[in-house]
C-alpha cells in the first residue's frame, strides 16, 4: 500500500509540491494567519496569568505546544477544501502516478507553509517565555519532529470532513484526541530536558510516530478523499 | 436486615446511590429511546403495507 | 456459512427478532443477580467502606466502553474486507451505547473519587483515558451526523474508527506515562486494593449483564434500521413486520 515509484513519479511529486508552494505563496494570508494566531495565543497567557518569569517558564512548554496544535487546526481545511470545486482534487485522484505519493507532496507543502514557520519562530517565543536554553532547544526539536505529525494526522481529518458543514470545528473534534500523544511526549521531552533528565525515550517515540505516519497516512488519506468525493 | 443502615451506605449514600442512579438513568434511556423508535416504525410500516395491499 | 447468510438484512431481521427476547431475558437475570451480589452480599472494603460498591457499576462500564469500541473497529474492518453493508448499521448502533458507558464510567468515577480523594475530578491515567475515549465516540457521532449521504457517512466513519483504534493504545500509553510523571505521591490510585473473590464475582456478573444489555440494544436498533432502510423491499412486506 505505500506508493511504489513508477517512471515519472518523482517528477510528478515534485510538480505537485511546486504547484502547492506557488499557490500558497499567492495566498500568503493563509500562511501568515496561523503563524500570527500562534503568537497571539501564546501572548495571551502572560496577559491572563501574569508575567512572573518562573510561572511562564513552567507553563511555556504546554502553552507553546497547545498553541501549535490550535494553529495547525486552523490551517488544515486549506489542504483540500480549495480544490473541491474546480475539479483539481478529482484530477489528482485520477492521476496515473501513485496517488498516495502525490498526496504526500501536498502534506509536505502544508507542513512547509504551516509547521515550519512555527519551528522557525519558536526560539523567539521561547525567549519571551523565559525558557532556559535547553528548554528552548528541545522546543525547537520537538516542534521540528512533531509539526509534520500534526500535518500528517490532520490530513486524514481534513479529507474526511471535506466540504462538510461545521467543518472546522468538527475537524478539531476528530483530530485533537489523536494529537494528544504528540502533545504529551513533546512537552514531556521539553520539561524533562529542562530538568536535566535524558529524554531519548520521548524523542524516539515521536520519531517512531512520525515514521509510521509518513508510511501510512498518505495511503489512508487517499482512501478518505475517495470516500468524500464519490 | 437493617434497611436504614443499608440505605445509608456507611455515610456514603449520596455517592453510592448517585452512581447507581446515573447508571440506571443512562442505560434505561439507551433502551427506551430505541424501543420507542422501533415501535413507531413498526406501526408506520404495518399501516403502510395494509393500505397498499 | 451462517454468517454469510446473516449478512443479508432479509435473514438477519428475523434472526435478531428471535434472539432478542432470550438475550434480554438473560440480561435481566444477570443484572438482578449482579445487583444482589454487589449490594447485599459483597462486604464493605476495609479501606473504602461502602463506596467499593460503586466499583460494581464503574468498572464494568469502563470495560464496556472499551469493548464496544473494539467491536466497532472489528465490524468496520470486516465490513471493509467482505463488503458487508450490515456492519455499517451495527457500527452506527454501537456508538451511542459506547459513549453512554464511557459517560457512566466517568461520572461514577468522579463519584467514587470524591470520598476517596476529596475532589470531584482527578487527572489520573484511567479517568483521563476514558475522557479521551468519550471524545473519540463523540467525534464519530458528530462526523456521521454531519454527513447526509449514508454511504459516505458509513465509509468515513469506518476510516475514523480504524484510525482511532490504532491510536488508542498510543494514547493510553502516553496518558499512563504522563500520569506517572505528574502524579503526586498522596493521590491514591483508583485501582484501590487487590481484588479478591467476594469483589470479583459481582464484578464479573455485572460485566456479563452489561454485555448482554449491549447485545440486546444493538439487536433492537439494527432491527429498527433494517425496517427503515428496507421499507420498500418485497421480503419485508411478505414476511410481515
Amino acid at each position: 500500500m505505500p506508493a511504489t515509484m513508477t517512471p515519472g513519479a518523482f517528477e510528478a511529486w515534485f510538480r505537485v509540491l511546486k504547484r502547492e508552494l506557488l499557490l500558497a505563496y499567492r495566498q500568503r494570508n493563509d500562511i501568515l494567519t496561523p503563524l500570527i494566531f500562534f503568537i497571539i495565543v501564546i501572548s495571551l497567557f502572560p496577559l491572563g496569568i501574569g508575567p512572573e518569569p518562573k510561572t511562564l517558564q513552567l507553563i511555556a512548554p504546554g502553552v507553546i505546544w497547545v498553541a501549535a496544535l490550535l494553529a495547525t487546526l486552523l490551517s488544515l481545511p486549506r489542504m483540500f477544501n480549495n480544490e473541491i470545486h474546480d475539479g483539481t482534487l478529482e484530477q489528482l485522484l485520477l492521476s496515473p502516478q501513485p496517488v498516495s505519493l502525490l498526496i504526500s507532496a501536498k502534506i509536505l507543502s502544508h507542513w512547509l507553509t504551516t509547521g515550519l514557520p512555527l519551528v522557525i519562530i519558536s526560539p523567539v517565543i521561547a525567549l519571551t517565555m523565559h525558557m532556559s536554553n535547553t528548554a528552548l532547544l528541545f522546543t525547537v526539536i520537538t516542534l521540528l519532529i512533531g509539526t509534520p505529525i500534526l500535518s500528517l494526522v490532520g490530513a486524514v481529518g481534513a479529507a474526511l470532513t471535506l466540504g462538510l458543514r461545521g467543518g472546522g470545528v468538527l475537524l478539531a473534534l476528530l483530530v485533537l484526541p489523536l494529537y494528544i500523544p504528540v502533545l504529551i511526549f513533546s512537552t514531556g521531552a521539553i520539561i524533562g530536558a529542562g530538568n536535566g533528565f535524558p529524554v531519548d525515550g520521548q524523542l524516539s517515540l515521536l520519531g517512531a510516530y512520525l515514521f509510521v505516519a509518513l508510511v501510512f497516512i498518505p495511503w489512508v488519506t487517499n482512501h478518505a478523499l475517495r470516500v468524500s468525493l464519490d | 436486615m437493617n434497611w436504614a443502615s443499608f440505605f445509608n451506605m456507611g455515610g456514603y449514600a449520596f455517592y453510592v446511590w448517585g452512581s447507581y442512579a446515573i447508571a440506571t438513568v443512562v442505560l434505561v434511556l439507551n433502551v427506551w429511546l430505541p424501543l420507542r423508535r422501533y415501535r413507531k416504525l413498526k406501526q408506520t410500516l404495518k399501516q403502510r403495507y395494509e393500505t397498499s395491499s | 456459512m451462517i454468517f454469510q447468510k446473516l449478512a443479508a438484512p432479509k435473514y438477519f431481521y428475523p434472526f435478531a427478532g428471535k434472539l432478542l427476547p432470550w438475550v434480554a431475558g438473560l440480561c435481566i437475570i444477570t443484572l438482578l443477580t449482579g445487583l444482589y451480589l454487589g449490594l447485599f452480599v459483597a462486604p464493605p472494603d476495609y479501606q473504602q467502606g461502602e463506596t467499593v460498591r460503586i466499583m460494581f457499576v464503574h468498572v464494568p462500564a469502563a470495560w464496556m466502553s472499551m469493548f464496544v469500541y473494539a467491536m466497532m473497529a472489528g465490524a468496520c474492518a470486516i465490513g471493509m474486507v467482505w463488503k458487508i453493508r450490515l456492519t455499517d448499521t451495527f457500527v452506527t448502533a454501537c456508538a451511542p451505547i459506547g459513549a453512554s458507558f464511557t459517560l457512566i464510567a466517568l461520572l461514577t468515577g468522579s463519584l467514587w473519587g470524591k470520598p476517596m480523594w476529596g475532589t470531584w475530578w482527578e487527572w489520573d491515567a484511567r479517568l483521563t483515558s476514558e475522557l479521551i475515549l468519550l471524545f473519540l465516540y463523540l467525534g464519530f457521532m458528530a462526523l456521521q451526523s454531519a454527513i447526509d449521504d449514508p454511504r459516505r457517512a458509513a465509509r468515513a466513519g469506518a476510516i475514523l474508527v480504524l484510525v482511532g483504534v490504532i491510536n488508542l493504545p498510543v494514547i493510553h500509553y502516553s496518558v499512563e506515562w504522563w500520569n506517572t510523571l505528574h502524579q503526586p505521591a498522596s493521590v491514591a490510585r483508583i485501582d484501590g486494593p487487590t481484588i479478591h473473590s467476594s469483589i470479583l464475582t459481582p464484578l464479573l456478573v455485572m460485566a456479563t449483564a452489561f454485555k448482554l444489555l449491549f447485545v440486546s440494544i444493538v439487536l433492537l436498533k439494527m432491527r429498527s434500521a433494517i425496517l427503515e432502510n428496507e421499507a420498500d423491499s418485497r421480503w419485508l412486506q411478505e414476511q410481515g413486520v
